[in-house]
């Protein structure tokens, strides 16, 4: 073992920082049992309010409501994966109490660090939570129900599609942490920023329900490549090349996220000012 | 070998007067104040050397600490830490750094102790054999036994601080900064810290660079003094030299009345 590479040793410890973090996140019992109810009474008035929607005008209704039932399920089962306000407290503490020179004093790469970290809350957040609710959603009576895709082809789509949109949401929110260093306090940013990707990334209606001209636009913004894109590929909405593409889409935010982010992380490094102590 | 010369370093303070209007006024027009936390200092220490980092609060100490620790880039002036500048390449230098801050804590609160020294193993890429061996030598000499498997959030300030030093010398760094590690300790405590680290530098020859307010830290382990004060350099010498009669802690208070800081 220890031949091994430079570049596998170097994940190690991003590897290892997940474990933890993981581990860690797993044990927050009571909060996952209370965020499976809410999901649970969330996920079924939003299907409801569609529903009535539905059974008023079925001719506009953008999207089959099957289509729709499932990408509100998997919406909500999945939701720690996609949410931009499921930022980490700590990390904005360690910005402005000046924890974080403990952090800095590590051979490690700061945005890396907080990259593997935001990751693994996610998944473990929603690797809780996500089977109950999936479980439930499947045996509900029939406009309710959870569907499953239609082939395998789909569901592997889906899963890539996933991995890159829980991405795309955590180096989005890297970008605001890194921001935070530059401010006083991170609280406006963080509350524009997150409105603004509810309501673009199809959290509040699925982007279909906007109109025509407005959903193509917005499906261009880095916010559209988070749980949009998943979800829409699981019901079916979008599929073939459509979907390839979106995905590409979401590859490419992926890589300019990712580049900003680490060019503000090291104007952050070079300015920093530690208060006190 | 720890050197340092001419270093300077300047914050910003934004400053307004009390009340309403001064605070509307502050938001259009913002008066700020440059502060000179260190004013051209310099200083050189030797590889196995133990010295007492001292001054009133707000001198510098911590901001000396921290340019060396690599955290923070200082506006001018030249520094190296056997051989690096710290703040250049600052992950290659901080793998050959320990550093303790005493008032903060570099341990995971929810999990036990141990799972905070098994990460640090893996950031540090610490060989297995040689983090073993350092948990067990640690282990023993700061007495944590049971404590590892406790939630940090759960230790008592002593406990968490042996822990802490513990954990900054895990990948048996040659260097270690400590500041103020006896803060809010109580006497045994005091007393177990102070004898660990005499200890360390006498056995592992580790350069070690302690801040304290505590003059009896200073006493116990270290043999040269650096005196600070308003960002300045005043004294540098041995300790034997100003602990005159009455007592190091009188000694002191009459030097930072002399230098009027």
């Amino acid at each position: 073992m220890t031949a091994l590479p430079g570049f596998l040793s170097k994940w190690k410890k991003y590897i290892s920082f997940f474990r933890l973090r993981f581990a860690m996140g797993l044990q927050y019992r009571t909060a996952a049992l209370a965020g499976i109810a809410t999901q649970f009474v969330w996920g079924f008035m939003e299907i409801s309010v569609f529903y009535a929607f539905n059974k008023t005008d079925p001719a506009a209704f953008p999207m089959g409501f099957d289509q729709l039932a499932s990408y509100i399920w998997m919406q909500q089962a999945f939701l720690a994966l996609f949410m931009t306000w499921f930022m980490e407290n700590e990390i904005f503490d360690s910005i402005m109490d000046g924890n974080i020179c403990y952090e800095l004093c590590r051979p490690i790469d700061i945005y890396d660090m907080w990259f593997a970290r935001s990751i693994a809350n996610r998944t473990a957040r929603a690797s809780l939570r996500c089977i109950p609710i999936l479980l439930v959603a499947f045996f509900l009576p029939k406009p309710y129900a959870m569907t499953l895709p239609t082939d395998f082809l789909t569901f592997l789509c889906f899963a890539v599609a996933m991995l890159l949109g829980m991405t795309v949401t955590a180096t989005a929110c890297m970008l605001i942490y890194m921001l935070s260093f530059f401010t006083v306090s991170p609280q406006g940013l963080k509350i524009i920023f997150t409105m603004t990707a509810e309501l673009l990334q199809g959290s509040v209606i699925p982007l279909p329900f906007f109109p025509p001209r407005v959903q193509k636009l917005i499906e261009l913004l880095p916010f559209a490549a988070m749980e949009n894109v998943p979800l829409r590929i699981y019901s079916g909405h979008i599929s073939g090349g459509a979907a390839v593409k979106a995905m590409l889409l979401q590859v490419l935010w992926i890589t300019v996220l990712i580049a900003i982010g680490k060019f503000i992380c090291r104007r952050a490094m070079k300015k920093i000012t530690l208060q006190g102590g | 070998m720890i050197e340092m010369k001419n270093i300077r370093k300047t914050y910003r303070v934004a400053k307004r007067n009390a009340g309403f209007r001064e605070a509307v006024r502050s938001f259009f027009q913002r008066d700020c104040e440059t502060i000179t936390a260190l004013d051209d200092v310099s200083f050189s220490i030797e590889d196995g050397e133990t010295v007492g980092y001292i001054g009133p609060n707000g001198a510098g100490k911590s901001t000396t600490i921290k340019i060396l620790s690599g955290i923070l880039i200082p506006d001018s002036g030249e520094c190296l830490v056997d051989g690096r500048v710290p703040w250049k390449n600052r992950i290659e230098h901080v793998a050959g750094i320990g550093v303790v801050f005493g008032q903060r804590s570099q341990l995971w609160w929810d999990v036990p102790v141990a799972d905070s020294f098994e990460l640090l193993r893996d950031i540090y890429s610490i060989p297995p054999d040689l983090f073993l061996r350092n948990r067990e030598e640690l282990t023993e000499l700061l007495d944590l036994g049971e404590i590892l498997r406790t939630p940090a959030r759960q230790l008592s300030l002593g406990q968490r601080m042996r822990c802490e030093i513990a954990a900054s010398l895990l990948h048996s760094p040659d260097i270690l900064f400590l500041d103020e590690p006896t803060i809010g300790l109580d006497a045994v405590s005091k007393i177990a810290v102070r004898e660990f680290i005499v200890k360390l530098n006498s056995e592992r020859k580790t350069t070690i660079i302690l801040t304290t307010h505590d003059m009896q830290d200073i006493e116990a382990i270290t043999k040269r003094i650096i005196l600070i004060g308003k960002g300045k350099i005043l004294l540098d010498g041995d300790i034997s030299d100003i602990s005159g009669s009455g007592g190091i802690d009188r000694t002191v208070a009459e030097l930072y009345r002399a230098y009027e800081i």
